[in-house]
């Protein structure tokens, strides 16, 4: 699948993430993450949103992460819900 | 005449000083206290977050060219400023119950030759008093001084309440300077420093700010899940035979603690209870206690609330102490040891029971001793409370990243998810048993669910030189801590 | 039907992962995460996709799990229960129910989605809210046309708009409603649970008015705050010697059937089947106590 716009879910609160993504000018995943808790779990976090991006067979896709100490459960959601606005056509949600 | 031993009376002054020791100006000040290269000078932090002396001394003798100084401080704040003198061979080596910030991450980069030494404050006030830390110079800063050189902290402008801490630098230094705001008209009639032991005064314009000794009060917190942890810890205590009329308590100032406060407070009334005294930090919640006449006495080894200094300059109750008398190891009377209870937080608590308050998870200092260690000792029920985890760091581990105190003094944890009670503490145990609202588990089982929960941090392990020296409160060596570079 | 201990419903909006992690540790007898009034429109989607991951997998120590879903009546009704049914909390609430046909629909909706889900055909219950007049006219109706239906609730605000009267704190136009609401789960034994206090400052106020449900024959109350749920548990929990009469009726009787004593008197009161039963209940609910894990 392929994403063609820039969209986001989350927030910045204590325990949330805030999920960008947006269409990749080269190939691949490519994670930017600011984390509070960057050097205990970064590579947890990132990898949570690449399984997640993987579930939704995206190959190329740019993913700007700020964390504030957001469980996994809320790092998969989040990335699922940032991934589903920007595959809709417009951009209403249901 | 047989002079029987004396000395003869020979018609002569002795020890009639005419001259004021009273200076408008700080410098001449310390060049009339002689300093030295490599002397050891203190300073104490009443005014904590507030605190303008220690920098402006630093600052002073930076300028003045003096070198491989030795600081003895109760607590560091907002001294990130000390870098440059640590850098510049002013500061030489440090003694101090906390550490956080941006001065931090410079010692845990390594800029120091000596480790930081890390004490409670009843390890230093006996490290003082039996003069394994010699200190030469102490400064001292208060709001208000007399002609005679008497001392306080809550008359005038810039007041911080109790000067606990520095009571004893000012009785065991051999020269003490004390920094004032204001020197009174006639003689003070509140000392909490006596002139005996202050050798000059030094008059500046401001010594502090005042609206930053103060930590928040129980109605402009929120926190829930801090609340619900003094709630459980609340229970925690009623349930225990310990809770009885005549007891007593020591909370700190966190949201927790405010927390508890409160509860207590209504089961006091409810129950009829009357404690003995209350201990340490002082909070305004603390003073109404003791207004509604729930406690007998506060002891106040330092001030949290601009209230608590009007209760301690107005109440005959509520009364300042050194900190050799809250915490001593080697005073046997020491205040700690007729504890009841005390609650105490815990950045790391691990599987035996061991606290770190001194760093994070991370490696970065991020806290204080205070006088943990000392009252965990001293009181017969020590309650450790901490959130099970923040922001995705667990606060149980297996192993705590730094001993501070060690787990034989802890009895109870009390987090969001439950309470464990130390298994050397059977007898606890059964207590809380017969109240149904606590809920008790094994401290492994609170740990498996929060680790099922965030996942396993990553281990930061420094492998760099020693840049920090745990003392426990006795003076032996109880942890080091690792810093980033070798 | 049943009519379990669900004392305190803790209200927790789906979106916020600090307070559906923490929602647990309050003491509420059921946690009701919320997709409807405390979501934006434009995060709908967001808190669905958030409580679907939480509900999978977050730990809340076996405390009963609701979900307030929006209105079938609105677009996102439909997708919330397609995505929540297949997790399978233990209640979903409906929000604007005043009809038997609603319900049934939704009962055969959620008996499909089940079977989808390899869930239990009934595991899932479900509590209607009455925000409607109508609503409240055909409660008996309503509440017999499901086996899953298993407690009523009112959404108080809906409702006085929908009359066009205006909520007071006395609450006198709403007395009619909550003693019909009261009246028909005491005669189907399923849960009466009422509305929220909104001022979660006021804890005297929450008191007074906890008791009076109580006192209207509530089984419980929705919370919005986490202050709230020691009061509504407190009120709705019968007194240590509530408890300890109980006990001592349900010995008596024991004793009485083995030794083929006819009446007993408890107290200087006679016991009958009621209050033996009724003294069961108390033990069954109230007598649980925490050990060791």
């Amino acid at each position: 699948m392929k994403i063609n716009k820039t969209a986001s879910s989350g927030s910045m609160e204590s325990s949330d993430i805030m999920i960008t993504v947006s269409p990749a000018k080269e190939k691949g995943i490519i994670i930017e993450l600011v984390s509070d808790v960057e050097e205990l779990f970064g590579s947890k976090i990132k990898k949570v949103i690449r399984d997640t991006i993987k579930e939704f067979e995206i190959e190329n896709i740019k993913v700007m992460a700020n964390d504030k100490g957001a469980l996994d459960y809320a790092i998969r959601a989040r990335t699922k819900t940032a991934i589903l606005r920007a595959l809709k056509e417009c951009s209403l949600n249901e | 005449m047989h002079n029987y031993g004396y000395n003869l009376f020979q018609k002569k002054d002795i020890l009639k000083n005419q001259e004021s020791i009273i200076f408008k100006n700080l410098s001449e000040a310390i060049e009339r206290s002689e300093i030295k290269d490599g002397m050891t000078i203190s300073f104490h932090h009443h005014y904590r977050d507030g605190d303008l002396l220690l920098n402006m001394v630093m600052d002073l003798l930076a300028e003045k060219g003096l070198k491989d100084l030795i600081l003895v401080v109760t607590s560091l704040r907002n001294h990130h400023k000390l870098g440059n003198h640590i850098k510049n061979g002013v500061i030489n080596k440090i003694y101090t119950t906390g550490l956080r910030g941006k001065l931090g991450k410079l010692i845990k980069k390594g800029i120091m030759d000596h480790p930081v030494v890390f004490y409670s404050h009843g390890g230093r006030a006996a490290a003082i008093a039996s003069g394994r830390i010699k200190v030469d110079i102490a400064f001292i800063a208060a709001s208000i001084a007399d002609q005679f050189g008497n001392i306080n902290g809550v008359l005038g402008k810039s007041i911080c309440g109790s000067l606990g801490y520095a009571k004893v630098d000012a009785t065991y230094a051999k020269t003490v300077i004390a920094v004032v705001e204001k020197i009174a008209s006639r003689p003070l009639e509140i000392v909490s420093i006596p002139q005996k032991h202050v050798d000059y005064i030094v008059q500046i314009d401001k010594i502090g700010e005042s609206n930053k000794i103060a930590t928040g009060s129980l109605r402009q917190q929120s926190n829930t899940r801090d609340l619900s942890i003094a709630r459980q810890v609340a229970e925690v205590i009623i349930s225990l035979e310990n809770f009885k009329d005549g007891y007593s308590l020591q909370t700190g100032s966190g949201s927790i603690s405010l927390g508890v406060n409160s509860f207590i407070e209504n089961f006091m009334i409810n129950k009829k209870i009357k404690g003995n005294f209350l201990l340490g930090g002082v909070t305004a919640d603390h003073v109404n206690m003791l207004k509604k006449g729930l406690f007998n006495k506060i002891y106040d080894t330092q001030t949290f609330h601009p209230d608590a200094i009007e209760s301690l300059k107005n109440n005959v109750h509520h009364q300042e102490i050194d900190a050799v008398t809250y915490a001593s190891p080697f005073n046997k009377r020491a205040l700690v040891n007729y504890l009841d209870f005390v609650v105490l937080s815990a950045l790391e608590i691990d599987l035996n029971f061991n606290v770190n308050v001194l760093t994070a998870a991370n490696g970065d200092f991020y806290g204080a001793i205070g006088g943990h260690s000392d009252t965990a000792a001293g009181a017969k029920v020590s309650i450790v409370t901490a959130p099970s985890y923040r922001g995705r760091i667990p606060s149980i581990t297996e192993q705590v990243k730094t001993i501070v105190t060690p787990g034989h003094t802890i009895d109870i944890l009390v987090t969001e998810r439950g309470v464990a009670v130390n298994p050397a503490r059977k007898d606890l145990l059964d207590q809380l048993k017969t109240n149904s609202k606590i809920n008790l588990k094994k401290i492994n089982r609170i740990y498996d669910e929060v680790i099922e929960l965030t996942g396993k941090p990553e281990e930061v392990n420094h492998t760099g030189k020693v840049v920090g020296l745990v003392e426990y409160r006795d003076g032996s060596l109880i942890d080091v801590i690792y810093g980033e570079e070798l | 039907m049943n009519n379990k201990l669900r004392r305190s419903m803790l209200y927790i909006p789906a979106n916020n992962p600090a307070m559906i992690q923490d929602a647990f540790i309050y003491g509420a007898d059921t946690i009701l995460f919320d997709l409807e009034d405390s979501i934006a429109i434009s995060e709908k989607d967001a808190a669905r996709e958030l409580l679907i991951e939480a509900l999978n997998s977050l730990n809340f120590n076996n405390t009963e799990i609701a979900v307030r879903i929006n209105s079938l009546d609105s677009k996102f009704g439909l997708k919330d229960l397609k995505s929540i049914v297949p997790i399978g909390p233990d209640i979903i609430r409906i929000p604007k129910i005043e009809t038997k046909e609603q319900i049934i629909k939704i009962d055969k909706l959620i008996t499909k989605l089940e079977r989808k889900a390899n869930l239990q055909p009934g595991f899932i219950e479900i509590m209607a809210m009455i925000e409607t007049a109508k609503g409240v006219l055909n409660l008996e109706k309503i509440v017999a046309s499901s086996e899953r239906l298993s407690a009523l609730t009112l959404g108080a605000e809906d409702l006085t708009t929908d009359m066009g009267i205006k909520r007071t704190s006395l609450g006198r136009e709403l007395f009619l409603t909550r003693s019909k609401i009261a009246l028909v789960a005491a005669a189907y034994k399923i849960n009466a649970i009422d509305t929220v206090f909104s001022d979660f400052n006021d804890l005297n106020g929450l008191k007074k008015e906890t008791l009076q449900s109580k006192e209207l024959g509530f089984t419980g109350k929705a919370v919005i705050h986490p202050r709230q749920v020691d009061i509504v548990n407190h009120v709705f929990t019968p007194s240590q010697e509530e408890i300890e009469d109980a006990k001592e009726i349900v010995r008596q009787a024991s004793q009485a059937e083995e030794f083929g004593k006819g009446v007993i008197a408890v107290k200087g009161k006679m016991v009958d089947l009621p209050i033996l039963n009724r003294a069961k209940e108390i033990i069954n609910k109230y007598e649980k106590r925490e050990v060791i894990k």
